[in-house]
This record gives C-alpha cells, sequence and structure tokens, in this order.
C-alpha cells in the first residue's frame, strides 16, 4: 500500500515537473523563433569584421568580457552574431547576458551593481537618461573613442558627455513612430494615415467595427499602457503633441495643466473602446505580437517592430503595413528620443578590451549591419543616409527623420530620474485605468515637485 | 550565649553534582555555540543591520556619505499613503486566500482521507498545482485572464459573461484575479497539512463513537475537528505568514502600478527601483512589525483555545 503511494506520488512530480517544462518550453519556443528569423536575416547580410584584429589579439587574445546586452524582438540574437564575429576575429570572449525588458527594471539592476562596486559586467547598454545618474561609475571614453566620437549625432554626444567626460558611446538611436496597416485603410476607404489623434481614433473605431465581424480579436489601436518606463514615453508624446509641454519644462513642473488633462482624458476614453482593456498591461512586446499577428490597425511602437513586421516567419502583416509621425491634437507631431549607449564599468578588470568591443559595436559598418537586419535607428548620420538602410528603415525618409524629438526630463530629475518617471506612469495608469485626469494629476506634480527640492 | 553555627558543609556529594551540572552546562554552551553563531550571521546581523540602516538616509547612487536622520523615514511612513494602500491590499489577500485555501484544502483533505478507489492517484494529482513554479503559473494564468484569455472565451460562451472581461487590467477584478491564483496553487498544499493531522487521529476513536450511535456530522464537530486542531494551527500561522509576504504573483501580474501592490512588493521597488534603501529599511521594519502582529493574535488565540 504504502509503496502504491510512493509510486504515484513520483508519477505525479513527474508529470508536474513535465506540466511546467511544457510551459517553459512554450516561452522559449517563442523567442527561438523570433531568435532563428533573426539569424536567417544576419546570414544574407553578414556581422562586419572587426578592423585591426590582428594587433588587438596580440594585445587582448584571451581576455573575457561580460556584456549587458538588449532583448526585446531580435536584438538577443543581433548581440550574439556580433559577439561571435568580435571573439573570432580578436580572440576576446563576450558573454553575452540580455537585460530585462522594462527599461526601468534594467536601470534598477545597474544601480545595483554599481553602489556595490562590482565587477560582475564590463561593458552594458545604457537607456538615453541614464548617463547623467551613471556617470560617477563610467570609464570616460573620450581618451581613446574621442575621433569615433565626431561622427554620430552632436546631440547625443552631448547627451553623453557629462562634466566633460564621454562617458557612453551611442548606439543605436530610438523614436517613437506610427505603424498603421495599408491594405485596411484601403479598404476602409482612407487614402492617408491619420494627421491627428481624433482622426486615428474615428479611423480605429471603424476599421475595428468592421473587422471584429470576422475576428474577435482585433482591435484598433495599440500603444504601451502598462505602469512602466514606456508609458512615461507614450505619455510624453501626447503631452508634447497637445501643446501641454514636456511634464518638467524649465526645471519647474508643468505636469497639472487643463491641456494635459484633456488630452488623458482623451485617451482613457478609447482604452477598451478602441483599444484592448487589457492594453493597460502592455509593454512592447505585447503591442508588437498584437500588430504583427493582424489583431490591430494601428500601433505606437518604436522602429524595431519594423523588422518584426517584415518577417515572413513571425509576421502574418509582411508587406501590408507603414510607418509615420505619430498624430497631434493642438501641438505638433513629436516623437519621444529613445535610443541606447555602450557604457564601460568603471570596476571592470578588463577596460581596455572592453573598450575595444565599444569601438566595434558603435563602428560605422555595425550600425549599417544593425540598421539592415534589425531595423534599429543609426546615430551615425552618414550610416542614416546610405541608400541601403534607408531602402530597410523607411522611417529615415526625411518626412518622418526630421519630426520633432522629445526628451523625457531625465536633466531635470538627474539620480532621481527613476523615481520620477515612476511617479509619472504609475499616475498615468492609474487614469487609464479609469480615474479622472484632474484627480490625479495634481498628486502628481506634488510629488515632482518634492523630489525636485 | 551566642553561639555562631559552624558553616555547615555541604555534603560533598551535592557539590560534586553541581560540578557535573556545570561541566554540562559548559558543554551545552559548546555544543550550541555554532549553531548560535550561524544564527547570528544569517539572522541577527540582516536584521540588525536593517534596523540601523532605517534611521539612515542611505541610498543607491547618492554621492554625498550616509548619515544618521533618526526617526525621519518613520515619520515619513506613518503619512505615506501608497504603504497604506499596500498593508490593506495585503491584509485584505490574506484573509481572502487564507479563509478559501482552508475551507478548500480541509474539504479536499476530508474527501481525499476517506477510503476510495483511486485515492492514491488523487492524492498525488491534486498536487501539480504546488509543483508548479510559482512565476511560470503566474504567467501561465496571466496570459489566460487576458481579454482575448481562455476564462473570458469560456466566460463568454458559456453565457456567464456577456462580454470578454480584462480581468487583470480592471482595478475592479484585479485582487480577486489574483487571489484566484493563490489559491488554486495554495490549496493542495493546505490539504495536504491537514491530510497528514487527519492521517494520526486513531480510527478506533470513530468505531467506538459509532458504537454510541453518533452521527457523521456530530464526529466531525466532537472529534475530528478537535483532534485535528494543532494540524489547523500550524497551517493557518504558516499560510498566513506567506500570504502577508507575497511577492511573486503581484510582481507577475501588476508589476509597478499603484492601488495593486503588496507590501513586499513596495518595499521592493523603493529599494530597488528608488534606491531608497534608509526608507525602505523603515518599510521593512514596519513589515516586520504587521507580521509579529499576527503572530500574536495566533499564538493568543491559541493558548486561550487550548485551555
Amino acid at each position: 500500500m504504502k509503496i502504491r503511494i510512493v509510486v504515484l506520488a513520483t508519477a505525479a512530480l513527474l508529470v508536474a515537473v513535465a506540466l511546467s517544462m511544457n510551459v517553459a518550453s512554450a516561452g522559449t519556443a517563442g523567442s527561438s523563433a523570433k531568435a532563428s528569423s533573426a539569424t536567417s536575416a544576419a546570414k544574407a547580410y553578414p556581422a562586419p569584421k572587426v578592423p585591426n584584429a590582428a594587433a588587438l589579439k596580440k594585445q587582448y587574445g584571451g581576455e573575457s568580457i561580460t556584456f549587458i546586452g538588449d532583448s526585446v524582438g531580435g536584438s538577443h540574437a543581433r548581440d550574439l552574431a556580433l559577439a561571435k564575429q568580435f571573439t573570432k576575429d580578436t580572440g576576446i570572449k563576450v558573454k553575452v547576458v540580455p537585460h530585462p525588458a522594462a527599461s526601468d527594471a534594467s536601470y534598477s539592476q545597474l544601480a545595483r551593481v554599481f553602489s556595490s562596486k562590482s565587477s560582475s559586467f564590463d561593458v552594458a547598454m545604457i537607456d538615453v537618461v541614464w548617463p547623467g545618474a551613471f556617470a560617477p561609475y563610467l570609464v570616460d571614453l573620450k581618451p581613446k573613442l574621442g575621433k569615433e566620437a565626431k561622427q554620430h549625432a552632436q546631440g547625443i554626444i552631448q547627451n553623453d558627455t557629462i562634466d566633460g567626460k564621454l562617458v557612453a558611446m551611442p548606439w543605436f538611436g530610438d523614436f517613437g513612430i506610427l505603424y498603421y496597416r495599408t491594405d485596411l485603410l484601403r479598404k476602409y476607404g482612407y487614402k492617408s494615415p491619420p494627421k491627428t489623434w481624433n482622426q486615428l481614433f474615428a479611423m480605429a473605431k471603424k476599421i475595428q467595427d468592421g473587422e471584429q465581424a470576422s475576428n474577435d480579436n482585433f482591435n484598433g489601436f495599440v500603444f504601451q499602457g502598462n505602469s512602466y518606463e514606456g508609458l512615461t514615453c507614450d505619455a510624453l508624446e501626447w503631452y508634447e503633441s497637445a501643446g501641454a509641454g514636456g511634464f518638467i519644462d524649465n526645471g519647474k513642473v508643468t505636469i497639472n495643466n487643463p491641456k494635459g488633462a484633456r488630452i488623458l482624458d482623451q485617451f482613457r476614453a478609447q482604452i477598451g473602446n478602441i483599444t484592448p482593456r487589457d492594453v493597460t498591461t502592455y509593454q512592447e512586446g505585447e503591442a508588437h505580437t498584437a500588430f504583427v499577428e493582424g489583431n490591430a490597425a494601428f500601433m505606437r511602437n518604436w522602429p524595431y517592430a519594423y523588422s518584426i513586421g517584415q518577417d515572413p516567419k513571425s509576421s502574418k502583416i509582411v508587406g501590408k503595413f507603414s510607418v509615420t509621425v505619430l498624430p497631434h491634437a493642438s501641438g505638433k507631431s513629436v516623437g519621444t528620443v529613445g535610443g541606447w549607449q555602450l557604457a564601460v564599468n568603471k570596476y571592470s578588470k578588463h577596460v581596455d578590451a572592453s573598450i575595444e568591443f565599444v569601438r566595434y559595436m558603435t563602428s560605422a559598418p555595425v550600425q549599417k549591419f544593425n540598421a539592415i537586419t534589425n531595423t534599429n535607428v543609426p546615430t551615425i548620420p552618414a550610416v542614416a543616409r546610405d541608400r541601403a538602410v534607408v531602402k530597410a528603415n523607411p522611417y529615415l525618409k526625411p518626412e518622418i527623420a526630421n519630426v520633432m524629438r522629445v526628451t523625457r526630463p531625465a536633466r531635470d530629475l538627474k539620480t532621481h530620474y527613476n523615481e520620477g518617471s515612476k511617479v509619472i506612469y504609475q499616475g498615468i495608469n492609474q487614469i487609464l485605468n479609469g480615474r479622472p485626469a484632474s484627480s490625479v494629476l495634481p498628486s502628481i506634480q506634488s510629488k515632482l515637485n518634492r523630489i525636485l527640492r | 550565649m551566642s553561639t555562631v553555627a559552624p558553616p555547615v558543609p555541604a555534603p560533598r556529594r551535592r557539590r560534586k553534582s553541581t560540578k557535573l551540572k556545570r561541566r554540562q552546562t559548559r558543554l551545552a554552551w559548546a555544543l550550541l555555540v555554532p549553531s548560535l553563531a550561524v544564527v547570528a550571521v544569517v539572522a541577527l546581523y540582516p536584521l540588525g543591520k536593517t534596523v540601523f540602516q532605517s534611521f539612515t538616509d542611505e541610498e543607491f547612487l547618492a554621492l554625498n556619505p550616509v548619515s544618521w536622520v533618526g526617526l525621519e523615514n518613520y515619520k515619513d511612513l506613518w503619512n505615506d499613503t501608497v504603504f497604506r494602500d499596500s498593508i490593506w491590499t495585503t491584509l485584505k489577500f490574506t484573509v481572502i486566500t487564507v479563509a478559501f485555501e482552508f475551507v478548500l484544502g480541509l474539504a479536499i483533505a476530508l474527501i481525499v482521507n476517506s477510503s476510495f478507489k483511486g485515492r492514491g492517484v488523487m492524492r498525488a494529482v491534486m498536487l501539480v498545482p504546488w509543483a508548479i513554479p510559482t512565476v511560470v503559473a503566474a504567467q501561465m494564468w496571466k496570459s489566460m485572464l487576458q481579454s482575448n484569455g481562455v476564462i473570458s472565451d469560456a466566460g463568454v460562451r458559456l453565457h456567464i459573461l456577456s462580454e470578454p472581461h480584462a480581468w487583470i487590467a480592471d482595478p475592479s477584478t484585479a485582487l480577486a484575479a489574483v487571489c484566484a491564483v493563490d489559491i488554486w496553487k495554495t490549496t493542495p498544499f493546505v490539504a495536504l497539512l491537514l491530510l497528514a493531522g487527519l492521517q494520526v487521529i486513531p480510527h478506533d476513536l470513530y468505531e467506538a463513537s459509532e458504537v454510541d450511535g453518533a452521527k457523521p456530522l456530530q464526529q466531525f464537530w466532537k472529534i475530528t475537528l478537535p483532534l485535528l486542531w494543532p494540524a489547523i494551527f500550524v497551517t493557518l500561522i504558516f499560510r498566513t505568514l506567506d500570504a502577508l509576504r507575497v511577492f511573486d504573483v503581484f510582481y507577475v501580474f501588476f508589476g509597478n502600478r499603484l492601488g495593486t501592490q503588496s507590501m513586499a512588493i513596495y518595499a521592493q521597488s523603493t529599494i530597488v527601483g528608488d534606491g531608497y534603501v534608509g526608507y525602505g529599511a523603515a518599510i521593512s521594519m514596519a513589515i516586520f512589525v504587521v507580521i509579529a502582529l499576527f503572530v500574536i493574535i495566533y499564538l493568543t488565540f491559541q493558548r486561550v483555545a487550548m485551555r
């Protein structure tokens, strides 16, 4: 009797383990599909060779460094391909560790490592809003990469220069754009994408009503509405495009203003109406999944999603969508500046080998590779004008790329950026989840004031 | 005539035994030292450090040195409405989940304890939800609870729901959703603990009461429940403390969302997210106090009930 129970218990445990493995492998199946698609693109366009490799091999060959890299879409596969090429050419081993997909989680991870003066990583990708906070913990790259820095867009170099030290090198840029389904616009009689948010809401409603007859899961519009850093970026675009300012202007908190309240209430009214009700839990991944599976007419996202939409292995809408500038309300169209830099940890034991890795990763040939295989926006203007690059990245056409870029209030919040952004996205997420803007904005305003004080 | 009684020499035997006792005490201490040292390193030192930090303004990435701020953190905490909300959320979560898990777990334990065909299989299979890692299970439930997930779909098909519902996004159903997942996951564990308690109740008690003409319900109230009490007590205190410290399900479901933070989530986001180590330590101390209150309540109740 007892033996039988033991046997059965073991069997059940095995079932449970098998079940959880099943779930786990279902998770990885998705990502490996994405990874293989990216490698197939990489095969068509191989990773660039490292210049001056022989000298590097002699000097640093055999050293090994850890790189905290990207995780969204096919970006991890891109990092692996580049690291492999770098190791092959120079003999410097590179361990690639993907960072948490939510950038505020990634910030916390780095802040913790820096605070404990750890050498657990050598090179990390850092968001465009972080150089101010992390500067004391990063290596000054100016002595070795100052010449290379001159090739990049000078606005970003200034952003990455803190107290005269170049603490990070621009890797790729980002700005918010509108994705739309060309086939559906035609089907419902629209000649051009929406210019204003109200036009977008109306078009999304009409297309959704028509499409839901055959597809229950279809929605008009998806964006990043979860309570996380991405919502700060999306909401900044709503604010600036409505003439409501940039949350903090000239050192003064301005987030609580009537124009801002109006645009937030307008978006609140769309939740569950032309968006999925769950959009308030969406990050980039959920948004692009809905769009490439053909379940949305419009999407706000970063340029990386373009390559996923054009990949037949992951997308049902290849050739059926295009991109343009985001709509506006009473202001002008804008795009929130995103983008990532590469920085070297001050406590690294392999500073020189790490700088060589950064030199390679931010070089013009690699930026071209990233732009063509993974639709990352180059930070070197000459690469951004390259004909092959523009062909693969339609948002680099001047009429889209020249949109006004707006920046998050990192200069004002400094080392408290993460906390300030959290106050903003938590409050706006509450509004999207049903609270009137007028009941939430005053408390965001006072919390931000307290952080700035 | 005052005679001072000469000091009575203590009998040799007793002195000897004192010596032995002392030696034994010394040995006991010697044997205890390693475990006390381990406790000091892994429990007392971190606790002491947290207490100390809670009186400072320690901060990640801050360039100025850490300074002593006295009760400042605790004063701020007293007025912190977000923390107050997180206490309420956690208390609601704890009461709902522990109540459901206890009732359902007891019912399952009673069923599985009775003899029927396939009982062994049943006992093994019921543990499956508990064997899946919480984060994996939470992720699974999260996709099932989306408005285009299987729960809404089934609800609409069975005409229970008039339209698909976003269980996690909608603040009015968010807590119910997170409770449901915890109940699904932990009820088997509660059932297992109670089953162990049921199995030590001697069977002849039931036979004897049957001879005396007791009905099944009477048997339950007069025999099963009183004898099961020690197991129930352990189970409840265990589950309550676990529920008060809940983190993983909330983290997967809501991340940093306001209004649906548990106490542990708030402490984590303050320390790790914002980098306020000092203030976060004060929050941790407050959580410690809340949990200690529950332990005191349980122990008092136990003492009264046992009398």
